[in-house]
């Protein structure tokens, strides 16, 4: 037992780099930090974070055009009066305004029915137009059939037109966006737990003999794959932060694109779902962390 | 205490049906606080019947008794807690070769719970005594043979257990190495440790004197 002490930097002395190295190794008995590779999976995991955020940021987009279009445009009906009653425009908007379902009743002046036509019809100052009024119901529910009833009964050949249909129509789109972005991000996570399992084992792999050592000298299950967990939980999270990042831009210029859609010029980053955002990275280290978990102690089921 | 009533071991063969029994009918009781050699020729079941020992194999039929705990597999989760107070020597030494001869030796009393404070003195008192003072940053690898070996004994005991279990644990040791450590377990076993040895040194038998139990293809040939 009379070995010499060793010099530095020889082949059985223990070098500098090497006694720096130890209590970070003393808190890593799995040797995770190098079998769990801190590239590959967060790169992944990252690419994954960033479709997710465009995914929800497409749900978000489309659940906001849709309410934005049934707002506006629901409750928006217009009534037209036939050129030869266009003379009874008081009467008109008296009888609309004392009905229950309307809650406002505006004329529409002749100026601006010309202005709307103008992009179709060219300047036509001898076309004679409809008397047109606007109405906006009480709510989006209301039925504007006995609006249109009463109308007719009392001024023969007036005519109301509810944008139910078109917006009806739109919003389903809206939904159906909605819905195909919501799957894209189920799969997403399917991915990401598919991803992280492969990960956990590839790691199991690599260290089989020392989880069998530390299972050995009398480590729980608990133990080993909170080690595995906590170790995947972090990369996982830190890739999602990564991935979080680069979709900023990305959204901020979608959200510019698309301004018109929501009604003309917004500010890009006040309309990012920030929140959603922030809660990637925890999700994702979550998914991880539990799918690493799972993994791990089905592992060690073949341990005794 | 350690019991075994008719106990057997089988390991499953390559194709995954039952292979043929590496331990049968294995009935004996190794007292508490005694010292045991354990001897046969290779193949005879030494390592199978040390892995039972320390919990790392479970056996297909009998009775299991472990410091004083009757062995169950349905009850896995008690078993942790019965290996920390088990020490093993391993035939292959099993340090993690990313891991210093003083994080190695750290191991059991970190997985314990011990506080990085308290367990300094016990693991540099340790390396001492194996004469490895000045190789505590040392990677298995930057190490012999037998310095490898030493830091195994090491880390098997550095918890003071109450149960140690050694497997060939002089095969890279010179005489006097070898010497030191049968003088490591002795003391050891005097002060309360049950230790069984695995060996083909007759001459260490012989300058050891104690209880053997000799297997013979995996039967108790001999005990006493």
């Amino acid at each position: 037992m009379g070995e010499s002490r060793p010099r530095p930097g020889s082949p059985h002395g223990p070098s500098h780099t090497e006694a720096r190295r130890g209590p970070r190794y003393a808190r890593d008995p799995l040797g995770l930090r190098r079998a769990l590779s801190d590239r590959l999976l967060p790169a992944l995991v990252a690419a994954m974070a960033l479709l997710a955020a465009l995914a929800l940021a497409g749900s978000r987009g489309a659940e906001a055009l849709r309410e934005r279009w049934q707002q506006g445009a629901a409750a928006a009906v217009t009534v037209q009066l036939p050129p030869e009653q266009s003379g009874r425009m008081e009467e008109a908007l008296a009888l609309l305004r004392g009905l229950p379902e309307v809650a406002e009743a505006r004329a529409v002046d002749q100026e601006r029915l010309r202005a709307l036509l103008r992009p179709w019809l060219g300047e036509v100052p001898t076309l004679p137009l409809p008397a047109v009024v606007e109405l906006r119901l009480h709510s989006l529910s209301t039925d504007p059939a006995p609006v249109a009833q009463r109308l007719a009964e009392a001024i023969p050949g007036a005519e109301l037109e509810a944008h139910g249909l078109w917006v009806a129509r739109l919003a389903a789109l809206a939904r159906s966006v909605q819905g195909v972005a919501l799957a894209v991000l189920a799969l997403v996570v399917v991915v990401a737990v598919a991803v992280v399992a492969v990960a956990t084992r590839a790691g199991l792999a690599a260290r089989r003999q020392a989880i069998e050592i530390l299972h050995d000298l009398g480590a729980t299950q608990g133990d080993i794959a909170g080690r595995f967990a906590r170790r995947i939980g972090l990369l996982a999270a830190g890739g999602a932060l990564a991935g979080a990042a680069l979709a900023v831009p990305a959204l901020a210029a979608l959200s510019s694109i698309a301004a018109p859609l929501a009604g003309g010029q917004v500010a890009p980053w006040s309309t990012l779902p920030w929140l959603d955002l922030a809660l990637l990275p925890p999700c994702a280290g979550l998914i991880g962390w539990a799918t690493a978990q799972l993994s791990v102690r089905r592992w060690l089921r073949r341990l005794p | 205490m350690v019991r075994f009533t008719a106990v057997g071991l089988r390991y499953p063969s390559p194709d995954g049906r039952p292979g043929p029994e590496a331990l049968a009918d294995l009935t004996f009781t190794l007292p508490e606080g005694s010292f045991t050699w354990l001897l046969g020729a290779s193949g005879a079941g030494k390592s199978s019947l040390l892995r039972l020992m320390h919990l790392a194999q479970m056996p297909t039929r009998g009775e299991m008794e472990v410091l004083g705990t009757l062995i169950r597999p349905e009850r896995r989760g008690s078993l942790p807690a019965l290996r920390r107070r088990i020490g093993v020597v391993f035939q292959d030494f099993r340090l993690l070769p990313y891991l210093s001869a003083y994080d190695n030796v750290a191991l059991p009393l970190r997985l314990a719970g011990r506080s990085e404070s308290s367990l300094r003195p016990d693991v540099t008192e340790m390396l001492r005594w194996v004469g490895l003072q000045g190789k505590e940053g040392a990677l298995p690898q930057q190490l012999s043979g037998g310095e490898q070996q030493r830091v195994a004994i090491a880390r098997a005991v550095v918890t003071r257990p109450a149960l140690l279990v050694a497997d060939e644990p002089t095969g890279n040791l010179d005489s006097h190495q070898a010497r030191r450590l049968l003088a490591l377990l002795t003391q050891m076993n005097r002060l309360g440790t049950t230790v069984v040895v695995a060996t083909h040194s007759e001459e260490l038998v012989r300058q050891f004197p104690a209880p053997a139990l000799r297997l013979d293809q995996g039967r108790v040939a001999h005990h006493g």
